[in-house]
């Protein structure tokens, strides 16, 4: 597998007065890999994701994502990356239909390209016949998994998943990680942050997070080889004990 | 241009779709003005007396009949005691005391002079003023019937009269209700519009889909002109709406050019609603949002001058009516509907409106961050 | 009990952290009552005229002396035509025009008679109308001056004594009606809103799923404003007395009460605003827009009820403010006591049980 790099962060620091969000983070993201970004809430994921996408300026670092600086480029790197948060950002009081065709718009695609990815994400689903029901009356599985579609809607190169299986009982959470693999296939990179151990082991690679600091960086395989544990949680809880 | 026209065909389903928001925002406006257009009057009638003769004399008696003959007055009772007319007024049932005492056609017919008092309820000093008014009209009226009755000649002639003649134009039935209706229309129109805009972003972001729209590759622009042309149309088709009922059931005159009126209008609402969106960007949560704009709405509104003439406000007032974009469109639409004025007319306060448009929406683009 | 006052400990925590609107809760009640003492006058002052005068002798610059020096009115600009005259009205500014015919002076001592033409915007039909009688006072006063009065056969004398208000000031109008105003408006907005909104975020029904009664839970959201507007309602006596000499003749404690009992029924209305609002938005625009114009021009706050046609006077008698005002001025103004306004009285509490009973049957059917 060629490791071509997509995403390279090196020093990047946030600091929101005194309080320093993220100290100091050093990584990179190969194309096509699933990488899990791991850590407690307030471990500082959120705002590191945010960095990544556009929404928030690093206070230093160097930033690329998708080959454009995070400073100067923020417009090209949204081209370039999908996003779905916690809180499933879709507009309730709307169709599914009509959430694709908004955020399709928004993106640019033009009419055909809205309805052929319309058309091609919904029989993935299995949804082609609720495609006229409002949002609002939709079951919360559904609606993540709209979410995501919505994400790779306008085919990027990067999708960032922030939390998005919270709240979501663990049959929806196996098919939306299948939903995950298929995307990472076809040569999307996903980059995930979750704080659901189990969730972990299907990434190709994970780092954990710790108080603003990545501790460590590997596969899960390895992690646990290097922890000597059965399990990524096993792993998770020596690191944080130290 | 294709990204605005998707902004804005999202939100025209959402604001049609939502069905308890429908009527709020077409026909509660409308029954309002067709019902308060009627209320707001100081035209003076049925002013409630009550009459205190204790003379019961014919003359006492020919002059309660000259107040009974006025359109203006309406006797409520006839009481012999000043202290029970007062307590009447007391309870609200009357406004006004005509007290003749005993001797008053004695003192005419013997030494020409009778006194009578006038006790008037002035807790609102200008109806009191009005009432005082029209009384003492009355009275007059009387005192020269009673001259001629008397010498049965006129009075001397006077040497020098300036004659007074006065026309009252655009507006000869002097009616009060065709220049209340644009006022309150105004109000209607702005509460609409500026409320819609200013809840509908910050409700974007109390459901955290403006997230979802901030790592889009959409410009700030698109974003806020997307979240004001929706309710700029709606705010325009209201006040053409409004104007209709207008026409129809208050005859109201449409003089000047309907063209003119809606270019100062569409201009007026971006100011309006810009204000609406720049609150909703600096606040988090629909309660602040609704606080805020109901506070600069209520004072801009009180200080326009929809039921006060502005010129007899202070100075510091009137500089302050300067930021105040109700009081222009306040001014301009009555010019415009009522006088027929011309766009050379206004167009000092076109232009300053439309600086202030400019102004306030580069700044609530500049003050909406995509960026957290 | 102990549950019951960590709730409404709760609810101040959420009032006092918005510091913002805190500011506003408290700063509307000054704002208005500073607009309407010093701002909003019907009084004319400054009104702007224009002057055609064709005759330019003694008598007419006396006249324009004694018009321009009254107060009332400023020179906008002396036109030279006729045809002038729709320009300026067009351009807003003027307000009347005063025409005097040529050989004003002349005329009056050939013939005893001169003509003065005042035409006025009329646009403003109520400005108008105070604007003209303004004027032809003040001629009618210089007309007299120039005769010797032939000596007057028969005289009725009114005296005229204005009651309550000697000096005919407009705070006796205002503090009543922006107190109604300001403790509706915030009372109904405050509780619907914050209502509505803990059922549009769903925590209104872990509330309804914890121990607390349905009661304790309105009580507890209730409270907090309930305090609020008592302090409002106190700052806006007290700026009144204060500030613009307002007086207090009745009894304070029965001012008071009263004031606490509009609170209670402005409060109830809020709380069944929220129950027929499915969402924040619904409940705001309700309480605004239906309550705002509505209290301000049905309550007889600035337009007397009595002028209006039959049918509005009717529709001011379901305005909870126009009984609150007439409390307020009978207790404050006229200084009567339970005895004048206990049928007001009544009427509000009617108002408050009704609305409360509706908002419970509408609760109690949204949660079977």
């Amino acid at each position: 597998m060629s490791k071509e790099i997509i995403i390279s962060v090196q020093n990047l620091m946030k600091k929101f007065g005194q309080f320093v969000a993220n100290d100091d983070l050093s990584f990179e993201v190969y194309k096509g890999e699933i990488f899990g970004f791991l850590g407690a809430n307030g471990a500082g994921k959120t705002t590191a994701i945010k960095i990544l996408c556009g929404l928030s300026t690093p206070t230093s670092g160097k930033i690329s994502v998708a080959g454009f600086d995070a400073y100067t480029q923020t417009n090209k790197i949204k081209h370039n990356i999908g996003y779905m948060s916690q809180k499933f950002s879709l507009y309730e009081d709307l169709t599914i239909t009509e959430n694709f065709r908004f955020y399709g718009g928004i993106y640019g695609l033009n009419k055909k390209q809205i309805q052929d990815k319309t058309k091609q994400l919904l029989e993935r689903l299995k949804l082609e016949d609720a495609k006229d029901k409002i949002i609002s009356s939709i079951p919360l599985g559904w609606k993540q998994k709209l979410a995501f579609s919505i994400a790779i809607m306008h085919d990027p190169k990067i999708v960032f998943l922030d939390e998005p299986t919270g709240g979501v009982d663990p049959i929806t959470r196996r098919q939306f990680w299948e939903l995950i693999y298929e995307t990472a296939h076809q040569g999307i990179t996903v980059f995930v942050t979750t704080h659901y151990m189990d969730e972990a082991e299907y990434c190709d690679r994970v780092s954990i997070m710790v108080d603003g600091k990545i501790i460590a960086l590997n596969s899960p395989k390895n992690l646990k080889n290097e922890y000597q544990a059965k399990s990524m949680d096993e792993v998770f809880l020596k690191l944080t004990r130290n | 241009m294709n990204t605005i026209l998707h902004i804005l065909h999202k939100e025209f389903i959402q604001i049609f779709r939502n069905k308890t928001m429908l009527p709020i925002i077409f026909m509660l406006p409308i029954v309002q003005l067709l019902v308060l257009v009627y209320a707001a009057t100081f035209e003076m009638k049925n002013i409630n007396m009550v009459v205190v003769d204790q003379d019961l004399s014919s003359k006492s008696r020919a002059l309660v009949a000259k107040f009974e003959a006025s359109p203006f007055f309406k006797i409520q009772q006839n009481t012999f005691s000043v202290k029970e007319a007062e307590s009447i007024i007391k309870s609200d049932k009357a406004d006004f005391i005509l007290n003749i005492p005993s001797g008053f056609e004695l003192g005419v017919l013997k030494e020409n002079t009778g006194n009578i008092q006038l006790l008037i309820n002035a807790i609102n000093g200008t109806t009191a003023g009005l009432t005082n008014v029209y009384a003492t009209s009355v009275i007059a009226d009387f005192n020269r019937e009673l001259i001629i009755e008397s010498i049965n000649i006129l009075p001397p002639a006077i040497q020098q009269v300036i004659n007074v003649e006065y026309s009252f134009w655009y507006n000869a039935r002097m009616n009060y209700k065709i220049y209340m209706l644009p006022g309150i229309l105004v109000i209607l129109v702005t509460l609409i519009g500026m409320f819609l805009t200013s809840l509908n972003l910050v409700r974007e972001k109390e459901m955290g889909t403006i997230e979802q729209i901030n790592v889009s590759p959409i410009k700030k622009y698109q974003f806020i002109i997307g979240k004001l042309f929706p309710f700029l149309c709606i705010a325009l088709f209201e006040l053409a709406f409004g104007l209709i009922i207008g026409k129809l059931v208050f005859n109201i005159p449409l003089v000047g050019s309907l063209p003119l009126l809606f270019l100062f209008a569409a201009v007026y609402l971006l100011v309006a609603l810009g204000i609406g969106l720049l609150v909703s960007t600096l606040s988090s949560t629909q309660q602040q949002v609704m606080f805020v704009s109901f506070f600069v709405m209520l004072v801009f509104i009180m200080m326009s001058g929809i039921f006060t003439p502005t010129e007899s406000m202070p100075d510091w007032a009137q500089k302050v009516n300067i930021i105040n974009p109700v009081a222009y469109f306040m001014e301009v639409i009555r010019m415009i509907l009522l006088k027929g004025s011309g766009f050379m007319d206004i167009w000092k306060s076109f232009v300053l409106l439309f600086i202030y448009a400019v102004g306030i929406i580069s700044l609530a683009i500049w003050k909406y961050r995509k960026v957290a | 009990m102990q549950l019951f006052r960590s709730f409404v400990k709760k609810e101040f925590y959420h009032i006092f952290r918005d510091v913002r609107t805190l500011l506003i809760l408290f700063g509307l009640p000054i704002a208005l009552i500073l607009i309407f003492g010093y701002v909003v006058t019907s009084e004319i002052k400054n009104a702007k005229i224009a002057i055609l005068d064709h005759s330019k002798d003694k008598i007419t610059t006396e006249i324009t002396n004694k018009i321009l020096s009254s107060g009332y009115f400023i020179l906008s600009e002396n036109l030279k035509s006729a045809k002038q005259i729709e320009e300026v009205f067009r351009q807003g500014e003027v307000r009347e025009v005063i025409i005097f015919e040529p050989e004003f002076s002349k005329n009056l001592s050939k013939t005893g008679q001169a003509n003065v033409q005042i035409i006025t915007d009329a646009s403003d039909a109520n400005t108008a109308n105070l604007i003209l009688n303004y004027t032809r006072a003040i001629i009618q006063d210089y007309s007299m001056s120039l005769n010797k009065i032939p000596a007057q056969s028969i005289k009725i004398i009114p005296q005229t004594r204005m009651l309550y208000n000697e000096e005919l000031k407009g705070v006796y109008m205002f503090v009543p009606g922006t107190m109604a105003l300001i403790l509706l408006l915030v009372s109904a907005m405050m509780t619907s809103i914050s209502i509505a909104r803990e059922k549009e975020m769903g925590t209104m029904e872990v509330m309804l799923v914890s121990p607390l009664k349905p009661l304790q839970i309105i009580l507890g959201k209730v409270t907090p404003y309930f305090v609020l507007s008592f302090i409002n309602a106190v700052t806006i006596l007290l700026l009144g007395v204060f500030v613009f000499g307002m007086p207090v003749k009745g009894s304070l404690i029965l001012l008071l009460g009263e004031s606490m009992l509009f609170i209670l029924l402005s409060l109830s209305l809020g709380i069944l605003i929220s129950t027929v609002s499915p969402n924040q938005q619904v409940a705001m625009f309700i309480s605004m827009m239906a309550l705002m114009l509505p209290t301000i021009l049905l309550s007889g706050f600035i337009f007397p009820i009595e002028n209006m046609p039959p049918l509005l006077q009717w529709i001011s008698h379901i305005m909870p403010a126009r009984w609150f005002i007439t409390v307020l001025k009978n207790v404050m103004l006229k200084g009567t006591g339970l005895l004048f306004v206990w049928k007001e009285s009544l009427i509000m509490i009617g108002m408050t049980v009704i609305f409360i009973s509706m908002s419970v049957r509408k609760f109690k059917v949204r949660l079977e």
